[in-house]
């Protein structure tokens, strides 16, 4: 009996235990990194028909498989709703959390979870139908709105009304998908999300021309990646991985020229691909864990035009996602 | 045991205390009881230091946290900027309980009814009720949750064209929007006359019964106390001059306020509901019927007795006996089958308190323990109520 007991607590423990530190050594050892993303939201996080995802969210994981398997197609993507995002991070289920997630404190702080940076500046919109004839925001007092269940957006939105004044009535759903028939089949006046997603999902709507996105953006979303609280190397790793695609845009170092310029004298490329120094491995990595990221997945800038710029079905102007050399904010810091 | 009385007089052989059955038999179900509370111990105590050392915030403090989200649906007051994730909760359980409480009722009346019409002599209406069981009780319930709820969206007119009855009632694809009673003074007497019916009609009741062993005969009892609780009230509300103020739904520039409004994922969720469990529900019936012996019915007939009170009298108090167990089972299904709100948007306890509560606060170890606690609770309250109810109504021999 006594034994029995033991072996059971202690295997109690053990299942307990896995799920902390060492991340980097647990992927290479299972030679796949798993990624936590959208599934659902094209830009950010979607599979095609033949199970390729595609996304700005997707190429951050695929550019962390990049540095360190030197292979973009050595993830698992993991569709989560964004109830239960936070959840399957913090068991483990996933190494990283890519699923257009927006930095607050108090998620930062209470979930064990921690922010590695912002790879999206968003902002909260409304989409809703033009035969309303309403031009601002400030115009919905009293509307019904669809809403997706678990965001910041339910709040953000309580919050806008509540400060103007204004009444509404908000209709809640777990997906963004349903929230989006639903606003699509006339259920309610306006579906608020962010501006990015609205985007997106205007795309699915029986009459795309009908409706229009208000040009108020009631909210800042920083969109980022997450990571478990208590692995320093693995957090570095995620964080670097975007300065890196930062830094090489910043650089002009693009997938077409990166072997070029692996070549030059400039020393913040040097430094940057690896031919001066190793900052690589002092992350755990390789050296050259630049040149695959970019090789292989591109930097941030192509990253951007390719899943939701302009060289995507959602034409999405850069906007504050400029680099801060070109009028925007995302600022990397430097390699050295 | 015994062996140690073969041969009298000899002192009884000493067993050890280790060997005595009773002795053994407490020991083993102590030591599992043992086991199991360590197991127990061991993985709540193990959930909680893990919590604290992956910096994930623990205890039931959020309780008393502002909520800052809207629910649509709402039975007691609640606002977003007040209200705390306490008072969500208990939003989201009052929705669960009305479409729980309310799908039982309409579940059973349908269930009955089919279950009814399956056994009835008329060709077609058997052959329809059978058709309705196959159908509905084949289907999975998400599925036709979906359907109803996409079915009610697309049939029902758009806000602005909504069918509206005289300005006062409006139905659209936001909802069913009537006018809103609230009671003036004087209103008072109609309460008294209701109590007194009520009153009244329970005396008569008793009065009938035994009126009834006395003497065999037989009181109207239905229409009399029917006539009693709502023809008083009735009288009053007209003697007072109907002291009631109906505030009408307005129809502002979007949506319609004011008034009582019925939600769209709230009649999908119910009229769901009931459909599904009432298939199952007619099945459980109709076995219960035709488990009475055909002999009672014959029986009954023989004494005299026609078809209708046969049904009432002989065939459905024995046949309850047989329907009650498995109609319980239907009525918890019911209440955990409630959850699939999510799917269409409905308020209920998991979509407001699992849904949101846990996604804003990251608490999950602690809203799905309380939730889990809740469904647990309700179900057993169903489950106790069902078997007092069948114990009333098991066979009493005389």
């Amino acid at each position: 009996m006594k034994k029995i007991a033991a072996l059971l607590a202690l295997a109690v423990l053990v299942v307990a235990q896995s799920a902390s530190a060492q991340t980097l050594k647990t992927v290479k050892d299972r030679g796949i990194l798993n990624c936590g993303s959208n599934g659902t939201l094209a830009g950010f996080g979607l599979p095609d028909a033949q199970g390729n995802w595609t996304g700005l969210d997707v190429d951050l994981c695929r550019a962390i498989a990049a540095a360190i398997f030197n292979d973009p197609k050595k993830v698992k993507f993991v569709p989560l709703s964004a109830k239960d995002r936070f959840t399957a991070l913090q068991s483990g289920e996933v190494d990283v959390l890519a699923r257009n997630t927006t930095w607050t404190s108090s998620r930062d702080t209470s979930l064990g979870l921690n922010f590695t940076g912002v790879n999206y500046y968003d902002g909260q919109g409304f989409v809703v139908r033009k035969a309303l004839k309403v031009n601002s925001a400030l115009e919905l007092n009293g509307a019904s709105i669809c809403v997706q269940q678990g965001t910041t957006t339910e709040l953000n939105l309580t919050d806008y009304f509540r400060s103007h004044n204004m009444q509404m009535k908000s209709v809640t759903f777990a997906t963004a998908n349903e929230a989006v028939k639903a606003y699509d089949a006339g259920r309610c006046d306006a579906y608020t999300s962010d501006a990015s997603a609205l985007y997106a999902e205007r795309l699915r709507l029986a009459n795309a021309n009908d409706h229009i996105i208000l040009p108020e953006i009631i909210s800042k979303e920083p969109l980022g990646p997450m990571v478990r609280q208590g692995d320093d190397q693995w957090f570095d790793i995620v964080k670097w991985t975007l300065f890196a695609m930062l830094n090489a845009e910043e650089l002009n170092v693009t997938s077409k020229n990166v072997d070029e310029a692996a070549k030059s004298d400039n020393p913040e490329i040097k430094r940057l691909l690896g031919t001066e120094g190793n900052f690589g491995e002092q992350l755990g990595l390789t050296k050259d864990w630049v040149v695959r990221i970019v090789k292989l997945v591109g930097n941030y800038g192509e990253s951007f035009e390719r899943n939701v710029g302009q060289g995507s079905p959602l034409k999405i102007d850069r906007g504050l996602n400029r680099l801060w050399n070109k009028g925007g904010i995302q600022y990397a810091p430097p390699v050295r | 045991m015994s062996t140690t009385d073969l041969t009298r007089g000899d002192p009884p052989a000493r067993v050890p205390f280790y060997n005595n059955p009773k002795v053994r038999s407490l020991a083993y179900q102590f030591a599992l009881c043992v086991v199991i509370v360590l197991l127990v111990w061991g993985a709540a105590s193990n959930a909680i230091d893990h919590l604290r050392r992956a910096h994930i915030a623990s205890g039931f403090g959020f309780w008393n946290t502002t909520a800052g989200f809207d629910i649509s649906q709402t039975l007691i007051s609640y606002s977003a900027q007040a209200s705390t994730y306490g008072r969500a909760f208990w939003v989201g359980l009052l929705n669960t309980l009305l479409v729980a409480g309310l799908g039982i009722v309409f579940a059973t009346i349908i269930g009955f009814v089919v279950g009814l019409s399956r056994l009835s002599k008329n060709w077609l209406l058997a052959k329809v009720a059978g058709g309705y069981v196959e159908t509905i009780r084949n289907l999975p319930l998400l599925l036709q949750l979906l359907f109803w709820y996409n079915a009610v969206l697309k049939a029902l007119p758009e806000i602005r064209d909504s069918l509206t009855i005289g300005g006062a009632v409006y139905l659209n694809n936001r909802g069913l929007f009537l006018p809103k009673p609230s009671a003036l003074s004087g209103f008072g007497w109609v309460e008294i006359a209701f109590f007194v019916g009520l009153v009244l009609s329970i005396v008569f009741t008793i009065w009938a019964r035994r009126r009834q062993e006395r003497s065999g005969a037989q009181t109207p009892v239905l229409w009399v106390t029917l006539g009693l609780v709502v023809g008083l009230p009735v009288i009053a509300l007209l003697a007072t001059g109907v002291p009631v103020l109906f505030e009408s739904p307005q129809a502002g520039r979007f949506n319609i306020s004011g008034g009582i409004e019925v939600l769209p994922e709230f009649a999908a969720l119910l009229f769901g509901l009931s459909i599904y469990t009432a298939a199952f529900i007619a099945e459980v019936v109709r076995a219960g019927i035709t488990s009475v012996s055909r002999g009672q019915v014959e029986a009954a007939y023989s004494l005299g007795l026609r078809p209708r009170p046969t049904l009432r009298l002989i065939v459905v108090p024995q046949a309850m006996r047989v329907i009650i167990p498995p109609l319980t089972n239907q009525y918890l299904n019911l209440v955990k089958n409630s959850t699939l709100a999510v799917a269409i948007g409905y308020p209920d306890l998991v979509q407001v308190f699992t849904g949101t509560v846990l996604n804003q606060t990251g608490q999950a170890v602690e809203v799905v323990a309380i939730t889990m606690l809740v469904y647990l609770t309700i179900s057993l309250a169903t489950s106790v109520a069902m078997n007092v109810y069948n114990s009333r109504m098991t066979l009493v021999e005389r």
